[in-house]
């Protein structure tokens, strides 16, 4: 559109590319947001989860008199009370073969399988009444032995999560292209180590929580507190509860306060609470407190990879063989191997391989279930990976930049097809410009300043490191989106979306395409989400998904109605529609503003509103790319590693709100130095957690959370989607583990093998 | 995550703070400031029959100046100790380690009586006090005693307080002039617990040598730990770079800080070398400078 | 006690914690429980003008005092606040969660300090944890409002 003398053109001011203000702010900033917690409905009633002390043991009953009769008591819920003692909960991504063997059931039924699992729930009139009567629950415990770390769970003796399945291994795929043993032949050099990612999570800072209100007259359930895919869990709750009518089931998102991966997936309280709620016939309310949050909401990330790399002696790379297992913890949940496949499928990462082989065993355990966790899958592979790189770089005399400036995959050969499978897709970069990003990165950090400050000497005990870390990302999963415009006589854009805001800014992004397609402005636009009564289907917000699929699909709808609207203006006032302009008024003609026509007046056959829908469809998945470079300085003495300086480069394809991008690059790094430096679930021998509370469990403050900088670029469009864009949400974690990694083994002229660098282990690898 | 039921007393004057403390001795649990009590109720780690809260006690919170030494009242806050500008001039070592008390909100709160009878060896406040020869006016229905940090500070969140005492205040003797002191102390993030720690007096003569050294280490031991043949070794040094690091090998000789997920004993020995050595080096310099 | 100046009472049990009260009896529900044993800072209100974990408070403390909360930082229902204000032009929140409690100490932190660093204010906001922004955002966002308050 063009800037008339008359009028400010929305789309220039407000539209993709430009970064107006969140949409999201105004309730936030005042206080005034609807997170579950603040949510009440009449007659309220609060459920307390009761969870196993023990990470494996059996008990032969519960006896619930006392909690029953305890003050403001309403219920208490055990395995007896639930229909066919609780059906499993369904995996809703790769599920292989195996895992079925290994799902969770709402509660425990005579069998406790980690430390937190949930065993009975107690519905009392306040949570502090209900917490008093959950302690008078009686349940003799006989303990189990347990196994805990990966390497245990496959050796020959280890004890068995599900005896009758006979194993512990969960999951197992094998990925094989070239002929990698011919290349391990030939090769001048061969790189062996094996690599430790420990167990970390997204540890959102609003907890879980969830309030169900059954309706008796009309059989139907409503329940607040969905997030990340509330349709998908609407069909999931359905069958759980034996209904064959989903419509019956109603989900709501309210505010959500951070997803990361770990909230919105289908967990057993999200069976449990509307249960109770149709058993008592009171609204019944539970908000999840820190220390079950640490014990029961998906872990993520732990693996071991024993890896071999072979190269030439010049850095050319030949082949790369991983083996690695998964510890996906005591159950299978809803992402099955969604987590190591993505490992096995990405590992290859920027580079060229003519020989790979991936393969995975992912193994049950008495630790907390595991799923997804921004960047999942590839922050570990990633670590790995470029770790490897840099090992093979000292051993050959070679430039850390140079050997992989080397190995990048061409320009010229994109569409690239990995040659690996994801989730039955195959593993195809959509477009890249590897070597231009590294051409622009390097420049615009200074990298040659960074590389003389690291030789520089410093104070006493300290030593200067620089580390860099490539990487692919993915995004875009699960392939469909649906969008509705609708477009009233007053001028009001309504956007609805099977999208889904875990506080991303995803009305605001969806709004700005809105805008650039439709030409109306931003302030009229409003993003409806998150309603599975209001929105016929979605597939949610995970993957780095909600620009690409649910931005195409608003992109789609808003040019149809545009379409729509200017044509039958067109005829109204004799003019070409390419001749036209749309304002919250109406339609006029360019140049001639007196020639115009009334929203009123267009909407007048159809009830004063105008509706376009969209299904946007696309089974590949989108790959941006990065780069990260991190400047370290290492206490020998202390083991703190203070970092100077830090920077992410991060190709999207296009970038519709630069703000938001670089706000979501820096979120991601922050939670990237907490993988890297600080957060860590451990347990002791008999499977206790021992980071239950968040002075143990450690996430990075503004004081461990240096300044980042950030470059955006947009030099490889998506194929895949009219607006070009990949999505954008998890490349700021990517590559911290690398990044940091790298240059520690930098400054200490050690190899870094694991993560996280906690200070012990630096003070170790520095006296190695 | 909410605190089991309890009783709640919240007594306006000393005198009936301490008739409840006689009265419910062994059941009760003293609130001041609440920044460790109440996590641990939150988690019910703690679940005490009935609390006695003398936050209304208003005569328990001051800062005063009495023969030269610094009498701070049991219920003065951190922020409020951390602010005064005669305790940053005097007493400088106490401001220094405040700054590393957890974070703001934590200090607009908790208590400095608080903080010594919890006795939590990880914390800063003991340290400090240990290295400053400190003592705890302590009163009870039974009567008055003033207890040196050396008998006061007994165990892991134990000290010398019988159920019916309460702490009235904690007497500073003054430093003396040439004196420079440091307390330094690593922690993953800033505002935890200290890994490891050091608060740190030197003294120094006319002619440059050491006259008299203190020091005391965080997260070392059960209770706050005095190394006190490394103090004595300093005396007549002349506090060069070889002999603050051989006190600080001597410091840590004997001891065996607690292992836990975020470091092992071995790690912390050496830590608390390394903390010992930088404090020296920083309160060395600031004797130096003094005089 | 007054929360916001406004008097609210209410006969409670002693362990009712203050952010339980702030809550649910007087309904003000801005202020947000993250971890309920003080390391996040979520819950931070003012306690006589000071910020304090109100998980770590039982409301019968505050019996008498003065409390304020986010709701009672912006002048009008149509406006808000510079530090507000700031927030929302700095892309300094992303979920939101946390936002209200960092708005409590850094509102107290401005009027203390008026004119910090962005290192005194990184050192300043150590007790509140965010998990969505990588806080750089947040420090640019308290500088901004320091200007706009000092001119």
């Amino acid at each position: 559109m063009k800037t008339t003398a008359d009028r400010i053109d929305p789309v220039a001011i407000n539209g993709i590319g430009t970064s107006p203000l969140r949409k999201e702010d105004w309730p936030l900033v005042r206080g005034e947001g609807t997170f579950i917690a603040d949510f009440k409905r009449p007659g309220l009633v609060h459920a307390f989860v009761v969870r196993s002390p023990l990470a494996h043991a059996q008990f032969p009953s519960i006896d619930c008199t006392a909690t029953l009769a305890a003050p403001g008591v309403l219920d208490v819920i055990t395995a007896n009370e639930l229909p066919d003692r609780g059906r499993p909960i369904p995996t809703r991504q790769f599920a292989d073969e195996g895992s079925n063997r290994f799902l969770q059931r709402p509660l425990a039924d005579g069998v406790v399988r980690y430390s937190g699992e949930p065993v009975a729930v107690v519905i009392a009139d306040s949570r502090y009444r209900a917490e008093d009567a959950a302690e008078l629950l009686d349940i003799d415990y006989e303990r189990l032995d347990v196994v805990l770390d990966p390497d245990d769970a496959v050796a020959a003796n280890a004890p068995l999560l599900r005896p009758d399945a006979g194993t512990n291994v969960a999951g197992h795929l094998l990925v094989e292209m070239g002929a990698i043993d011919e290349a391990f032949a030939e090769a001048d050099l061969v790189i062996k180590e094996t690599f430790r990612i420990q167990r970390h999570a997204a540890v959102p800072l609003e907890t879980r929580g969830l309030l169900a209100e059954y309706d008796a007259e009309t059989e139907s359930i409503t329940v607040w507190g969905a997030a990340k895919i509330p349709h998908v869990n609407r069909t999931i709750l359905a069958r759980l509860l034996g209904w064959s009518d989903e419509s019956r089931v109603r989900l709501v998102e309210l505010h959500v306060g951070g997803g990361f991966g770990a909230r919105g997936e289908f967990y057993p309280e999200d069976f449990l609470i509307p249960f109770a709620a149709i058993r008592t016939g009171r609204p019944v309310a539970w908000v999840e407190d820190r220390e079950e949050n640490l014990r029961a909401t998906n872990h993520s990330r732990e693996q071991v990879h024993r890896v071999e790399m072979a190269l030439k002696k010049d850095g050319t790379f030949l082949a790369l063989k991983d083996s690695f297992i998964n510890n996906t913890g005591a159950y299978v949940r809803t992402h099955g191997m969604t987590v190591p496949a993505l490992s096995v499928s990405m590992l290859p990462g920027p580079y060229k391989w003519p020989a790979y082989r991936g393969e995975f065993r992912s193994v049950v355990t008495n630790k907390t279930p595991g799923g997804t966790y921004r960047s999942p899958g590839r922050f570990e592979i990633n670590f790995v990976r470029e770790r490897l790189i840099d090992i093979a770089a000292h051993r050959l005399g070679l430039d850390p930049v140079d050997i992989r400036r080397r190995n990048l995959i061409d320009r010229t050969s994109f569409p690239h097809d990995l040659g690996t499978l994801y989730d039955g897709h195959p593993v195809i970069y959509d477009s890249g410009d590897y070597e231009l990003l590294l051409d622009k990165a390097l420049p615009a950090f200074d990298y040659e300043g960074l590389e003389r400050w690291r030789s520089e000497p410093a104070a006493g005990g300290i030593r200067r490191g620089l580390g860099i870390g490539f990487f692919v990302e993915k995004a875009g999963p699960a392939e469909r989106e649906y969008a509705r415009v609708e477009l009233n006589d007053k001028g009001d854009v309504m956007v609805y979306t099977g999208a889904a805001s875990v506080g991303q800014g995803v009305e605001t992004v969806l709004a700005q395409i809105c805008v650039s397609h439709l030409g109306l402005p931003y302030e009229r636009v409003r993003v409806i989400h998150g309603d599975t009564a209001l929105i016929p289907e979605g597939m949610g917000a995970f993957g780095s998904r909600a620009t690409m699929l649910g931005g195409a699909a608003v992109m789609r709808a808003s040019k149809q109605l545009r379409k729509r609207l200017l044509d039958a203006a067109a005829e109204e006032l004799e003019a070409a529609p390419a001749d036209l302009m749309l304002s919250p008024e109406g339609v006029s003609v360019v140049g001639a503003p007196a020639r115009s026509v009334s929203l009123k007046t267009l909407l007048s056959t159809s009830a004063g509103v105008i509706i376009e829908e969209h299904r946007f469809v696309c089974d590949l998945l989108g790959f941006p790319y990065g780069i990260h470079v991190a400047a370290v300085e290492v206490d020998t003495a202390s083991g703190a590693i203070r970092i100077h300086r830090y920077a992410v480069a991060y190709d999207i394809g296009r970038c519709v709100n630069p703000v938001l991008v670089a706000g979501q690059i820096s979120g991601g790094f922050a939670q990237g130095i907490g993988g890297a430096l600080l957060e860590e679930f451990s347990f002791d021998a008999n499977g206790q957690p021992m980071s239950a509370s968040f002075m143990d469990y450690l996430l990075p403050t503004s004081e461990e959370v240096p300044d980042l900088e950030v470059l955006i670029t947009e030099d490889a469009p998506s194929p895949l989607n009219p607006l070009g864009v990949k999505g954008a949400g998890e490349g700021g974690t990517a590559g911290v583990g690398a990044a940091i990694a790298n240059a520690v083994s930098d400054a200490l002229g050690s190899e870094v093998t694991r993560l996280p660098l906690s200070p012990q282990r630096v003070v170790e690898l520095a006296g190695e | 995550m909410k605190p089991a039921q309890f009783e709640y007393d919240d007594p306006e004057t000393e005198e009936e703070a301490l008739d409840l403390l006689a009265r419910h001795g062994d059941e009760c649990k003293v609130l001041a400031g609440g920044q460790s009590l109440v996590p641990l109720m939150n988690f019910r780690l703690a679940r005490p029959a009935r609390l006695i809260d003398i936050n209304r006690i208003d005569s328990l919170s001051y800062i005063k100046r009495e023969d030269g030494r610094l009498v701070i009242g049991a219920m003065t806050r951190h922020t409020h100790l951390e602010r005064a500008a005669e305790v940053a001039q005097g007493w400088p070592l106490l401001t220094e380690a405040i700054g590393w008390v957890g974070h703001a909100q934590i200090r607009n709160r908790g208590t400095i009586g608080g903080s010594v009878a919890h006795a939590d060896p990880a914390a800063e406040l003991p340290a400090a006090f240990t290295a400053l020869d400190a003592s705890f006016q302590v009163r009870s229905k039974r009567g008055s005693r003033t207890i040196g940090w050396d008998h006061f500070f007994v165990s892991e969140f134990t000290t010398a307080l019988a159920p019916d005492e309460l702490v009235m205040a904690v007497e500073v003797p003054a430093l003396d002039p040439g004196s420079g002191a440091a307390f330094v102390e690593y922690a993953r993030r800033h505002g935890d617990f200290a890994l490891g720690g050091a608060a740190v007096t030197l003294r120094l003569g006319r002619d440059g040598h050491c006259e008299k050294a203190t020091i005391a280490l965080v997260s070392a031991g059960p209770a706050p730990v005095r190394a006190s043949s490394a103090e004595q070794q300093l005396r007549g040094s002349t506090l060069d770079d070889s002999s603050i690091r051989a006190a600080s090998v001597e410091a840590v000789k004997g001891l065996r800080p607690t292992s836990d997920l975020h470091g092992s004993t071995e790690y912390r020995i050496g830590l608390l070398r390394t903390m010992t050595e930088r404090a020296l080096t920083k309160a060395a310099q600031r004797a130096r400078s003094s005089t | 006690m007054k929360i916001n100046g406004r008097a609210v009472e209410g006969e409670v049990e002693p362990r009712l914690l203050l952010a339980d009260f702030i809550r649910d009896n007087a309904g003000l529900t801005g202020t947000h429980l993250g971890c309920e044993h003080g390391v996040c800072g979520a819950c931070t209100v003012q306690l006589d003008g000071h910020p304090v974990r109100s998980c770590l408070i039982f409301a019968v403390q505050a019996h008498g005092h003065q409390v304020a909360t986010v709701e009672g930082m912006a002048p009008s229902d149509s406006s808000l606040n510079t530090l507000q204000q700031a927030f929302h032009e700095c892309h300094a929140l992303q979920c939101g969660f946390c936002t209200p409690g960092i708005l409590m100490t850094m509102d107290a932190f401005l009027r203390e300090e008026p004119d910090p660093t962005p290192e005194r204010i990184r050192s300043a906001l150590g007790g509140n944890l965010c998990r969505c922004t990588g806080y750089q955002n947040i420090i640019t966002a308290v500088r901004l409002a320091a200007d706009r308050l000092n001119c």
